[in-house]
């Protein structure tokens, strides 16, 4: 068999979850999709002795509306952004960006909180989440906290999250009024991981000025890179062409750290980084300029 | 101690029961344990799409799920597409008279790909097929006549 022994627990809810995580903090590994975590297994790259089976949890998944926020349960499958409804509404980004998630086999099984916990700079769902500014809210047996998403990413498949704590829910705030949107990849093939990849959310005021910009890249660096720097320049000022290639050319430069692959070289990634951040500038801000006609 | 799981699981609408050890791949579960050796296994690890099944109707990678996550579940594999060899499914049928295989290594993922793929989307566009066939690595056709091969089918189902 390709992976390694382990003992599996399958729960009907998530209390007991809890409880194993706590017994077994540090050795158990939690089977959400399985999309990232079978693969590792099946090269025993890692090896859990405990596999704590969360598939059966209903109370897991789900996306709802409240005040302004959004929740969507960590078991929600990534799939669902596609054709659920609150998402399209509400959440424009999601639903532009998800058909870029691996392929529809991997989406109908991987799940959102999973993708997120995995922690893969390459991987889209971290980095859309520090562009809509999520708070991740985490469960353990001593309780429960939030954590913004800009301070739960720490590096390459690391984050903020204790050995015995598991992420419960994902809170996504909804984008000021008159934001535009943009999400834009570069991959081999559809569906494989990108070489670049950016999210781009533009909030204009009502004079047309930049009031707010989200740059996100991923495969830029240890995990999701937002250029904050690039961001600042836009920030009170109508975004013309001139702007806008003044902030690709501060991101893709000075921002991102992408480390080449086989399939492109550090240069070339800053390169797409350049172009994506370009166009995907333009598509935000014209799109909260037809929000704001 | 080894960990055996009894499960009940549907697979083309066959009941089995079996008692599985936890980490028995789904894809070795339905070949070795089941003798269902229509799922193909290439990588094992999700990238090249041999081993599509469906899932309670949804594509899934066999390879990357573990037969004891399936109880209680519904499965398909190409094994339930045909009702015998004489009465292909109709884009079975049209692989074949598209020529859209030719070792036949890929099409068994392939077709469970295509299945809810078709129901979803009817009457697709060669873009649409293009990217649905993306998670499903063909090395002998080319995917012209797997192309051609869609395109038929979607008449054929209308």
């Amino acid at each position: 068999m390709k992976p390694a022994p382990f003992e599996y627990y399958a729960l009907a809810s998530l209390e007991p979850a809890l409880d194993l995580m706590s017994q077994y903090a540090g050795e158990a590994k939690i089977l959400a999709g399985g999309q990232s975590l079978v693969p590792a297994m099946n090269f025993r790259i890692v090896q859990p002795s405990v596999l704590i089976d969360l598939n059966q949890v209903p109370e897991l998944s789900y996306i709802r509306e409240d005040e302004n926020v959004i929740r969507i349960g960590a078991m929600t499958r990534e799939r669902q952004l596609e054709f659920n409804p609150l998402i399209s509404r509400w959440m424009p980004l999601l639903v532009e960006a998800a058909p870029h998630i691996a392929h529809p086999q991997i989406r109908n099984r991987g799940t959102i909180g999973g993708s997120i916990v995995n922690a893969d700079p390459a991987a889209e769902l971290p980095v859309l989440m520090l562009a809509l500014s999520a708070r991740l809210k985490t469960k353990s047996v001593s309780g429960e906290r939030w954590i913004d998403a800009q301070d739960f990413f720490m590096g390459m498949f690391t984050t903020a999250l204790e050995p015995d704590e598991i992420l419960v829910e994902i809170e996504l705030p909804a984008s000021p009024p008159r934001t535009g949107w943009s999400f834009m990849e570069v991959a081999p093939r559809a569906g494989d991981y990108a070489l670049m990849g950016v999210a781009a959310l533009v909030t204009l005021d009502e004079n047309k000025k930049c009031e707010r910009a989200k740059l996100v890249y991923l495969n830029a660096g240890e995990g999701p890179v937002e250029a904050k720097e690039s961001q600042k320049l836009l920030i009170g000022e109508s975004v013309s062409d001139v702007l806008i290639e003044a902030a690709a050319s501060k991101a893709s430069e000075t921002e991102i750290n992408p480390f080449g692959n086989i399939h492109a070289s550090p240069e070339f990634q800053k390169h797409l980084a350049n172009v994506l951040t370009k166009k995907a500038l333009k598509q935000a801000t014209q799109r909260a300029e037809e929000i704001l006609q | 101690m080894t960990q055996s799981i009894p499960i009940t699981v549907t697979v083309n609408e066959k009941e089995y029961k079996r008692e599985v050890e936890p980490r028995l791949l789904l894809s070795d579960f339905l070949r070795h344990e089941l003798g269902l050796t229509g799922t193909h296994v290439g990588c094992e690890h999700g990238v090249c799409g041999a081993c599509t099944i469906l899932f309670e109707g949804e594509s899934v990678r066999s390879c990357l799920m573990f037969a004891v996550q399936t109880n209680a579940h519904n499965i398909t594999t190409v094994e339930g597409l045909a009702k015998d060899k004489d009465n292909l499914h109709p884009l079975q049928q049209s692989f074949w008279e598209a020529h859209g295989l030719q070792c036949g290594y890929c099409t068994p993922g392939i077709l469970m790909t295509l299945i809810p793929f078709l129901k979803q989307t009817p009457d697709p566009t060669e873009d649409e097929i293009r990217h649905a066939l993306s998670g499903n690595l063909c090395r002998c056709t080319g995917y012209q006549h797997i192309v051609d091969a869609v395109k038929l089918a979607a008449e054929k189902m209308k």
